[in-house]
């Protein structure tokens, strides 16, 4: 059954369980402390991101050896957005940047791998995170500019009659902000599992029909190899993206007026 | 679902459909099918009206009862029936759970990135900065040291070619006065031998031609003598000189 | 059963709205690779806006496609 089905690829499993906390007397309405699948490859994004970085760096090398360099590099290439999107003043969000980049990255990444699991292809999660890079933007703006954030959604140099149409329509792209953050990642990840998946079963299906049907197969195992290349490709980008609005963001928190 | 309809007489060939793992097998309509296509069956058959809603009841009874079809429904964890029917995602149940490790292993990963791993890489980085522009202005000191040094040969070298030209024009001049005086003793030795020399000549030639005045007198004595008779060789030598003169 | 085959139906024309986000994203990337050609020097600074546009615009299409996937499973 799981053969061939795209959607079981994104089944929550629970490998075991740690017990229920906030349950009332009933054992109803508490959340469970489940170890799932879920749950094993976002430790799994997390220990290898924290080992790689924390031992690559360990000698600190005025000449960095290779492995180093992999980890300056991709510290450099997130500052450099940071500054160049947010302004230096956004460069106290970097750890919280670099964080987002590196989960979703290495996450997505993980999920490359047949048979694990894409943590990032759970709404959930993207939802999570979008809501948390929203969180961050909103407490930061209103803590830093009072009612100035507000000038976020009054474009400078408008005449009065066409604000009533473009001050509703900027609260309307603000709301939609955490809306398209959370899912355009997650329909990224699923949609491409879900073609891969269809194309691999596709090659499945036709093996089966006999030796046609295995010549046959070699069109779809070709549309596989060549779906996972751009599947990696995308993986690299959504992360990219997500590191880049949130940048984009934040910096509207920095900077409210247009 | 064609090909499940053919195959629902056979149990044989359903049970090695399911077994290559087709797709096809999950679809309705093998109402007496195997265990594992009856099982499989439950998950959509609830909305398919046509095949009947007992035939559904029935299939569940058939997997309590069967144990291997419930060691499969444990590997499935918790989930029950109906849950099996949401689409993973979307499944709001395990939405606590992992917001739970979520926020755990993201907060994790960002203390451990602000508090170690982005500090560190920082300071490695500052710190090759720092040793490059020191590195930088040492090389930078270090160069202009060498073009004091450049210029100062420079001059050094400016100077002794300098002085090494004066001597040279001193020397020449030296060379060319005492060339000049020898030249002049010469010249003056040469003048005076020439003076001599042509004090001879023209005394020599003085003397030829007083020679030549008596040879001609004589001559002209013994030819007059020839034609008309004896003249004196004094009246010959007026002659002559006569002659000579006019 | 019809039920479910208007569903099945339903899904299929969702994702008609991709195409809209395909045309857009083309024309992202269209226009970028034209600027780039007639001012190669400028192209690496405008890389990050690049991203941005077509992050914005596949989003429209993804947008779709979940709607598709919530018409068909959910």
């Amino acid at each position: 059954m799981a053969g061939t089905d795209p959607i079981s690829q994104f089944k929550v499993k629970t490998l075991f369980s740690f017990g229920t906390i906030g349950a009332d007397e009933n054992g109803a309405n508490g959340v469970d402390l489940v170890f799932t699948n879920s749950a094993l490859f976002m430790v799994l994004t997390v220990g290898l991101i924290a080992t790689y970085l924390i031992l690559s760096t360990r000698g600190r090398g005025l000449v960095p050896s290779r492995l180093q360099l992999v980890s300056e590099m991709s510290y450099e290439f997130i500052a450099n957005m940071v500054r160049s999107s947010a302004g230096t003043e956004g460069m106290k969000f970097f750890p919280l940047v670099f964080s987002l980049f590196s989960f979703i990255l290495i996450a997505n990444m993980w999920g490359m791998f047949p048979y694990f699991f894409a943590v990032t292809s759970q709404i959930i999660i993207t939802a999570a995170l979008a809501l948390l890079v929203m969180a961050v933007v909103i407490i930061y703006g209103v803590w830093k500019n009072g009612f100035g954030f507000l000038k976020l959604f009054v474009p400078s140099g408008i005449p009065l009659p066409i604000l009533f149409i473009v001050v509703p329509i900027e609260v309307l792209s603000f709301l939609s902000r955490p809306l398209s953050l959370s899912l355009r990642l997650f329909g990224n990840i699923l949609a491409g599992h879900i073609v891969l998946k269809v194309f691999a079963g596709f090659i499945v299906s036709l093996s089966a029909l006999g030796a046609l049907g295995m010549f046959g197969s070699i069109l779809p195992f070709v549309m596989a190899v060549a779906l996972t290349g751009l599947e990696f490709l995308v993986s690299a980008l959504q992360a990219f993206v997500f590191a880049i609005l949130t940048c984009i963001y934040l910096n509207d928190a920095i900077h409210p007026g247009h | 679902m064609a090909e499940q309809d053919l195959t629902s007489s056979s149990i044989l060939i359903a049970q090695a459909q399911t077994d290559t793992g087709n797709s096809e097998a999950q679809q309705p309509g093998n109402a007496a099918g195997t265990n594992d296509a009856v099982e499989e069956q439950v998950v959509q058959e609830a909305n398919d009206a046509a095949q009947g809603i007992t035939v559904v009841v029935e299939g569940s009874e058939v997997v309590a009862a069967d144990p291997a079809v419930e060691l499969h429904a444990e590997t499935q964890g918790a989930y029950t029936e109906q849950e099996k029917s949401v689409f993973p995602p979307f499944d709001s149940s395990t939405f606590g759970p992992q917001l739970f490790w979520l926020a755990l292993t993201f907060g994790v990963l960002y203390l451990l990135m602000s508090k170690i791993a982005l500090p560190r890489i920082g300071e490695i980085l500052e710190v090759r900065r720092d040793r490059i522009e020191g590195d930088l202005a040492e090389a930078e000191r270090l160069r202009q040291k060498t073009d004091q040094a450049i210029e100062a040969f420079e001059a050094e070298l400016a100077e002794a070619r300098a002085k090494s030209h004066g001597i040279a024009d001193e020397t020449r001049a030296k060379i060319k006065s005492e060339m000049d005086a020898k030249r002049r003793d010469v010249e003056a030795d040469l003048a005076k031998q020439v003076a001599t020399a042509e004090a001879r000549i023209l005394k020599t030639k003085t003397d030829a031609l007083a020679n030549v005045d008596q040879i001609a007198a004589e001559t002209a004595v013994a030819v007059v003598g020839k034609l008309a008779g004896k003249v004196s060789i004094k009246d010959a030598r007026v002659a002559v000189s006569d002659v000579v003169k006019g | 059963m019809e039920a479910d085959a208007a569903r099945l139906i339903g899904a299929g024309i969702a994702t008609i709205g991709m195409g809209g986000a395909g045309v857009g994203v083309g024309i992202i990337f269209g226009n970028y690779l034209a600027a780039a050609i007639r001012n190669p020097a400028a192209a690496a600074s405008q890389f990050s806006n690049l991203i941005f546009g077509f992050a914005v615009t596949e989003a429209l299409g993804i947008f779709s496609l979940v709607i598709a996937f919530m018409i068909l499973f959910a």
